[in-house]
């Protein structure tokens, strides 16, 4: 008894703290959003019930933002993770400028986001009267020139999934080349030995060994992904919704202070669907990773 | 098939980049291994045993020399490409895999014509875990697995593909030391029931007397004796062979020869005729003594441990190198645990007299070179 209750008592610290930061805003949240017709100004509310989710599951900007939300999770999240395994394992291969190497991949993390917004820019835009540098480079090959920031849909899409795998890259290829170099170097030696095919090597053995860290690039990248905003305002300007660009935490958040700001209510329907998908594709991801990943490495 | 190393040199360079000379881990090795030997290399850590294993099988490029396997000379040939099959002191067990799976892995590898069929090689894999008696653990994972066990999954994983050579690489050194004396024998029964020629890392002298053939005692990437362990621990070239073999191990002495008789101390203990005078290290083999009232070699004693079979006496002598000296006698020898001083005589052949500087083998009276 005793014990125990010094185990609670060394937990007691996070636990004020989560209540306070976490838990209770949390609960708030989810109060907010079954309020129907609530007045900030006041402080009242009509009634309760559905109504705020309905409005929000139907209002077309959320759709958009779901969309966009959507298709960036599912291109960014296996293109980002796929690159940075051909990246860090080509870097474990090479002895000579590994750490030189190493550095230049990791100076994106190091990068303010707005910074990289504004070099994406310069790379991207188009004006009337000059192009940037991708759009000379399309030139060149005898392309037209796009407007990646102001034009159409997928020409905005493409940049900033571009964009979003270049943020996130540094940290998988860290944590990847610490993976790799992990596995025990007599497995290779082992399979070498024996003849083993290089292919054969890395799905048999490479993929295998590293698969939890790979889990866990996933299910954060998914997380990550699901929640992205900044990126999009760093390419896109703070009027989201306008460019077609708005992603779901960009409509929570214009939904409490941006233009139409003002509907917390709104807002909170919006941010407990978010939690609802992140917990849904989370515990998903968590059911396959026990399936398959590889214990005891 | 036999393996013959030729001139076989290993430098690399220093691992601590800001010293410019090079490692020499292999020197110089010249050695052919009979077909269906097993031999045991056997030398301190640091020795270049390893590298040695490595240079077998072309994990490492030879500085200079040649391997053969056979008459075919392999020192240019890729690992994949030499058909050996190798054990790792921590086993490399894929950990993802079971055991059947771990077998079965160099098999899968096999292309064109020499590719097998599924039955094929569940029956290959059948026999090469009978063979180290864990047929019943097939379906298991590496960490469910004993030590020992894993160390058999290791050895089948290795044979299972019919290699020409088996190397092991300290094969015995993480497990206990029942399984470890347990293993070795198995080891020995494995070889003998394959025929295949195998190499044998060790540091540990004992292990590698018991089950070899053959030893080839190395230091600092230096060979220093080959031949059969008895043989070798008989007739040990040099005091470091002297003192690398054997439990308990050689007492060496700081003597001398003067007129042709061999001194330890004041006491002449036997004759060497045709020896001129000179310093000497002077090693006598536990087994060397022979209790005797009126016997030359006075030392003091300083206990008994009595075994059944045989008696240890353990006693001291100021020109003595070792600690203490051990000599095993008959246990019927009577030797009272009071008394101050025990006297010996020594039997010529357990007695080994060594150059002081070099340390090499000066043979006297009837010893002659068997190795
Ligand atoms: N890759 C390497 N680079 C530099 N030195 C090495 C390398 N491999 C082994 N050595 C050195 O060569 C010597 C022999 O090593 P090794 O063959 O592993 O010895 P053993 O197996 O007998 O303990 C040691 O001094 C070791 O430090
Ligand atoms: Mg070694």
């Amino acid at each position: 008894m005793k014990k125990n209750f010094k185990g609670w008592l060394y937990l007691l610290p996070a636990i004020i703290f989560l209540s306070i930061f976490m838990i209770y805003p949390l609960i708030d949240v989810l109060i907010y959003s079954f309020e129907e017709g609530y007045n900030f100004a006041s402080q009242t509310h009509k009634g309760v019930g559905l109504y705020n989710y309905s409005y929000v599951l139907h209002d077309t900007y959320f759709l958009q933002a779901l969309k966009n939300t959507f298709i960036l999770v599912i291109i960014t999240v296996p293109l980002s993770t796929g690159t940075a395994l051909l990246i860090a394992m080509a870097l474990s291969s090479i002895k000579k400028l590994r750490e030189l190497f190493q550095t230049v991949f990791f100076l994106p993390y190091v990068t303010n986001t707005l910074a990289v917004g504004l070099v994406f820019m310069i790379l991207f835009k188009k004006t009337a009267y000059s192009d940037g540098m991708i759009n000379l480079l399309i030139n060149f090959f005898g392309g037209e020139s796009v407007d990646f920031i102001d034009g159409p849909y997928w020409a905005k899409m493409l940049v900033l999934c571009i964009y979003t795998v270049w943020i996130v890259m540094p940290f998988k290829i860290l944590i990847l080349t610490g993976a790799l170099a992990s596995v025990k170097d007599d497995y290779y030696k082992a399979a070498k030995i024996d003849s083993t095919p290089r292919w054969r090597v890395f799905t048999r053995i490479t993929l295998p060994m590293i698969s939890p860290m790979i889990f866990y690039l996933v299910i954060t990248g998914f997380i990550g992904a699901f929640k992205a905003y900044s990126d999009a305002v760093a390419l896109f300007g703070t009027d989201l919704n306008a460019a077609q660009m708005n992603t779901i935490v960009g409509y929570i958040y214009d939904m409490l202070y941006g233009n139409s700001g003002g509907y917390p209510s709104y807002a909170s329907a919006a941010a407990l669907i978010l939690f609802c998908i992140v917990l849904t594709i989370t515990c998903i991801n968590l059911m396959v990773s026990k399936k398959s990943v590889v214990k005891g490495v | 098939m036999k393996v013959v190393l030729e001139k076989l040199t290993k430098r690399f360079p220093n691992r601590n980049k800001k010293i410019k000379t090079e490692v020499v881990a292999v020197d110089n090795f010249t050695f052919e291994i009979p077909d269906g030997t097993l031999v045991g290399l056997l030398g301190p850590s640091g020795c270049g045993k390893s590298t040695t294993l490595n240079l077998i099988s072309g994990l490492e490029k030879p500085t200079e020399g040649k391997v053969y396997f056979g008459d075919t000379d392999v020192s240019d040939m890729a690992p994949e490409d030499r058909g050996v099959g190798l054990v790792f002191q921590n086993y490399a067990l894929y950990p993802h895999l079971t055991v059947k799976q771990n077998i079965m892995f160099p098999l899968q590898n096999f292309k064109g014509d020499k590719k097998l069929t599924k039955e094929v090689m569940n029956d290959k894999v059948l026999e090469a875990a009978k063979l180290v008696q864990i047929d019943m653990l097939m379906d298991r994972k590496p960490n469910e697995l004993s030590g020992g066990q894993q160390q058999r999954v290791a050895i089948a994983r290795a044979l299972v593909k019919q290699p020409k050579v088996l190397l092991l690489d300290e094969p015995l050194s993480n497990l206990d030391a029942r399984l470890r004396l347990q293993t070795r024998e198995e080891i020995r029964r494995i070889q003998r029931e394959t025929k295949v020629t195998t190499i044998f890392v060790t540091h540990d002298q004992e292990e590698a007397m018991s089950i070899s053939d053959i030893i080839v005692v190395m230091k600092d990437g230096v060979v220093h004796q080959i031949g059969k362990p008895q043989n070798v621990y008989d007739d040990p070239t040099n005091l470091f062979v002297a003192k690398f073999l054997g439990t308990p191990p050689i007492n060496v002495f700081k003597g001398k020869v003067k007129n042709h008789m061999i001194f330890i101390g004041n006491s002449a203990v036997l004759e060497a005729k045709d020896i001129k005078d000179q310093d000497v290290y002077v090693g006598i083999r536990p087994e060397g003594f022979i209790p005797d009232d009126n016997g030359s070699l006075e030392l003091k004693l300083k206990g008994l441990e009595v075994m059944g079979r045989d008696t240890t006496i353990v006693s001291t002598h100021e020109a003595c190198e070792n600690v203490e000296i051990r000599s095993i006698v008959s246990a019927e020898t009577k030797i009272i645990p009071e008394m101050e001083m025990v006297r010996f005589n020594v039997k010529p052949m357990k007695t080994f007299l060594f150059d002081i500087e070099s340390g090499e083998r000066i043979y006297f009276g009837r010893q002659e070179k068997i190795v």
